[in-house]
């Protein structure tokens, strides 16, 4: 039986695979042993056990890294040359990243999504891998069909807000949208009824494992990056002052740590220092002052992406809001001595990005470390093999999870409220004695406030 | 007791073994519950559920019968007294069921996530408890916030604190789940990683299932109570009659996963559904009280029902098909149209429903319990009764965003009066074009026309001029 399972793993599609399922057979292989000689203490066994144990460390993935790089560094020592690695793949990663960014927001977005689909990957191959159950076929499919569903209601949702006058041109896209939730939940409904249908009568935990494990995922992987992209939405740089802060306190914290690092900050991850922490803190927030102040002069990242009807592309042309207008600022008596100056000219969302630096720093770092618990939870040293050097795409991105959400709910609290061009599109499908209702209490209430004139209504 | 030489060495040994049994016990606990994880179900200890409940009154009426009448005389009493006291609270109003509702998802929380603890032998982690209950205040407060703003927004605009929390809810809400997280990731401890998470992600699984179910639930009962009642009541008939019909027809069985169904007790208990939903929705669409919104009105404080029905609570004549003709020998027949609909809610009901019974049924086997508690005597927990229901409310919800109307108008309102006014005003003045456009508003010098009501403004009015057209508000 256990060899056997050895086998099959080793087979298994990919390269990662083999290596964790080695990794993960013998440790609990190794559990299950272990209950077993527990009743007699037998010196043996458990010296046995133990030293298997110690030999089978979590797993050294197979090393991806292309053989030109492999080449080039055969001289150096292994410790340079991992670093060499990792600091080539980042200056590749952001290259990459200002070149996607140039293509403009539809290349942006088929990015967030092919990355949506390989964080999702990853994590089930994991979700497989501790399972050990390749042997339910029908599993793949339906994690894959339930992210197609979730993809599909998400897109929709996004599609018919921006897309507004394009959907309700063409006609089929109009019956889709108007019937889009019924359409959406009839699509899960029918995955949900599959799953019931393919419940097996022995396995029915390891089931409900992935059921549990794919739903969980989906949660955190693709709403995540739904509100990436509704961000985006809102101006390019609601979507790159996040994401470049997050990856800024990353690098800086690690640097400061390496330099200065001495106190520990968490058990969870042992390298982590105090001083990386709150040196990464405040290298963030300058880091984040002076590129909002950079970005917010270009229109193309201030101005929200629009869909343009006549020339059937995305336009970022506007003009920029009260938030991107250099405005004066009276600096506070403390640091006017410091600095020699009496007023200052920001854009007010330099201000904002104090507020998302802080959040990078502060509470990103949470879930670096949910990762890492995730993964010592789990006994896997990387979430994948896809980059060399730095692991899997998860890896990458284990710090950004809250950052989307927090920047979405901090846009629709603080920024902006509803989207009124949307509606304007809800009230145009109330009925008429509803659209009366609202008109006059809005009506009411404007002239309260007064915005309107009560004696007079011009046009 | 002074150590004798050869005493040494033993005691040494003895050390290295219990050293080495530490180490072994301490990679051991994660792995010891990742034997949970091994291929087969047959590792896990049947969980016992907790002692019998039926009370003593019960028991001694009964104690006469047999074992198994006994059992079948509990559950048909215990079935009754919930039906009555499904009526006594529709008969008590929409704000005893939004309470009942509440206590029924808090309750099925505490059952699903006592499972969780007793599968994974948790018992000893005491964070968890508290953080499971600090995730399903955080969520309950987002999703109510949600709510009550739409619905009480006449009076939430008067508290300038409420004011406040419902400006910034989405933040509050989310710093309160952030604050969550941050103590979970804080209450990792060593040995017990696997079992934190497993335990978080299930708090999670449960939330989605039980609280945001319970909301639409919510959701559909202020659209109207006919909206809650006529779907739990087909659930609930259908779960009836697929048994009558089981048990008196049944032959073929419908499916591995709960051999007491038969294919008899499904289709049979599909047609009495439908007619039972038929029937309900006819007689409930005639009272107001059933059919009309869900109001809250700020002068007398409370919930209120009243209206003027809508198109689909009016009866219609529908000329009937040509072989119905023939049975029935009449033309037509008036039809409330929210039958029609009806119809489609007891098909899903009916066809759908049972999915949700058989997930629960897989769900007991996987985790090898017998009934999720024993809160009801002879019937289980409540999410034994509430199994079946888990993709009633949704699809309800769904049903009605679809087919029935579109947005929500008081969460449209409610998002108007958070805009800037500048936008406000641009709003306003493309509505008000619209209107007159339409010919739903009077285009007129005068100031200060209200011309709110529920009934068109025909075209040949239109065609006056400055027909100024005053209704009074209600």
């Amino acid at each position: 039986m256990v060899p056997s399972i050895q086998s099959s793993l080793l087979l298994g599609p990919s390269d990662q695979e083999p290596v964790a399922g080695m990794a993960l057979v013998p440790s609990h292989w190794l559990g299950s042993r272990e209950s077993e000689s527990e009743a007699k203490v037998d010196g043996e066994t458990a010296s046995d056990s133990e030293s298997r144990a110690e030999a089978s460390p979590p797993l050294i993935p197979a090393d991806d890294t292309p053989e030109v790089l492999n080449r080039a560094l055969s001289s150096l020592s292994s410790r340079w040359k991992n670093w060499w690695v990792r600091g080539i793949l980042t200056l590749a990663m952001i290259a990459f990243f200002f070149v996607i960014i140039y293509l403009g927001p539809l290349v942006l977005m088929m990015i967030v999504l092919c990355v949506q689909i390989k964080c999702f990957h990853e994590i089930i191959t994991i979700g497989y891998n501790v399972y050990h159950s390749y042997d339910l076929p029908w599993f793949r499919t339906l994690s894959w069909y339930f992210l197609l569903c979730v993809n599909y209601f998400f897109y929709g949702e996004t599609v018919t807000d921006y897309f507004f006058t394009l959907v309700q041109r063409e006609e089929p896209l109009r019956i889709l949208s108007k019937y889009h939730r019924f359409i959406s939940f009839t699509l899960y409904l029918i995955g949900f009824c599959m799953f019931v249908l393919s419940l097996v009568k022995k396995h029915y935990r390891l089931q409900f494992y992935m059921f549990g494990w794919t739903h969980v995922t989906l949660l955190i992987v693709v709403t995540q990056s739904h509100l990436v992209i509704h961000n985006l939405f809102e101006g390019m740089i609601w979507f790159i002052v996040p994401i470049s802060c997050v990856i800024c306190n990353d690098i800086m914290a690690y640097m400061f740590g390496f330099f200065f690092g001495r106190t520990p900050l968490i058990k969870l991850s042992p390298k982590k220092t105090w001083e990386g922490f709150i040196g990464g803190f405040f290298a963030t927030v300058v880091f984040g002052l002076l590129l909002s102040y950079v970005m917010s002069g270009y229109r193309c990242f201030v101005c929200p992406v629009e869909y343009n009807n006549d020339t059937n592309s995305f336009t970022v042309d506007c003009e920029p809001s009260y938030l991107f207008r250099l405005q004066e600022y009276n600096i506070p008596g403390v640091i006017q001595s410091l600095l020699g100056w009496k007023t200052v000219r920001m854009y007010p969302f330099q201000i904002h990005s104090i507020a998302l630096s802080t959040f990078a720093s502060l509470i990103g770092p949470f879930g670096g470390f949910f990762a890492s618990g995730f993964k010592r939870a789990f006994k896997i040293k990387d979430f994948a093999n896809t980059i060399p050097g730095h692991g899997g795409i998860m890896d990458r991105f284990d710090c950004q999870y809250l950052m989307a959400t927090f920047v979405n709910v901090y846009i629709a609290s603080f920024i902006r409220g509803p989207n009124p061009s949307k509606l304007i599109q809800q009230f145009l499908t109330l009925r008429p004695d509803q659209q009366l209702h609202i008109f006059n209490t809005l009506k009411s209430h404007l002239t309260d406030k007064g915005m309107l004139m009560a004696a007079t209504e011009d046009e | 007791m002074a150590p004798c030489e050869n005493c040494r060495v033993i005691t040494e040994a003895t050390e290295e073994r219990v050293y080495k049994m530490e180490i072994r016990r301490e990679t051991d606990i994660d792995d010891r519950y990742g034997d949970l994880d091994s291929r087969t179900d047959s590792d896990i200890p049947e969980i016992l559920p907790s002692s019998d409940r039926t009370p003593e009154i019960l028991k001694k009426a009964l104690s006469g019968l047999s074992s198994r009448w006994k059992n079948w005389w509990i559950r048909g009493i215990l079935t009754l007294t919930m039906i009555s006291l499904f009526f006594l609270i529709i008969y008590m109003g929409s704000f005893m069921l939004m309470l009942l509702v509440l206590g029924i998802q808090v309750k099925c929380f505490h059952e699903i996530i006592t499972i969780g603890y007793r599968v994974y032998r948790s018992y000893d982690l005491p964070w968890f408890r508290t953080l499971s209950w600090y995730f399903l205040l955080c969520v309950n407060y987002f999703f109510y916030g949600e709510t009550v703003a739409d619905y009480f927004a006449t009076f939430v605009q008067r508290e300038e604190q409420l004011q406040f929390l419902i400006r910034y809810h989405r933040f509050i809400s989310f710093a309160l789940y952030l604050a969550g997280f941050c103590m979970f990731v804080l209450s990792l401890v060593k040995k017990h990683y696997r079992l934190q998470f497993y335990m978080f992600a299930w708090t999670h699984v449960t939330l989605l299932i039980t609280v945001t179910q319970s909301h639409l639930v919510i959701q559909n009962l202020f659209e109207g109570m006919i909206w809650f009642l006529v779907p739990i009541s087909s659930v609930i008939c259908n779960d009836i009659t697929a048994y009558l019909f089981g048990f008196f027809l049944g032959r073929t069985p419908l499916i591995k996963l709960s051999p007491k169904k038969t294919w008899e007790g499904f289709i049979g208990g599909f047609f009495s559904t439908v007619v039972f939903g038929f029937i309900a929705a006819y007689v409930l669409s005639k009272y107001q009280y059933f059919v009309c919104p869900v109001e809250y009105r700020s002068d007398v404080n409370s919930f209120v029902t009243e209206c003027e029905p809508s198109e689909i609570f009016q009866l219609q004549s529908y000329s009937l098909p040509p072989f119905l003709k023939a049975v029935l020998r009449r033309e037509t027949v008036s039809l409330y149209p929210f039958q029609i609909h009806s119809i489609a809610l007891s098909t899903f009901a009916s066809l759908i429903g049972p999915f949700g019974g058989f997930f629960a049924s897989g769900f007991k086997r996987a985790f090898k319990i017998k009934d999720f508690a024993n809160t009801i005597p002879g019937h289980g927990g409540i999410m034994d009764r509430f199994d079946c229901q888990y993709l009633m409310a949704t699809f309800v919800h769904v049903y009605i965003t679809s087919f029935i109307r579109g947005p929500n108008p008081s969460k449209v309102l409610q998002q108007l009066l958070v805009l800037q006014p500048e936008q406000q005003l641009n709003i306003y003045k493309t509505l008000k074009t619209h209107l007159i456009e339409k010919g739903i508003l009077q285009p007129t010098l005068k100031s200060e026309v209200f011309s709110e009501g529920l009934s068109w403004i025909s075209p040949e009015k239109k065609k006056k001029k400055k027909t100024i057209v005053h209704f009074s508000k209600k």
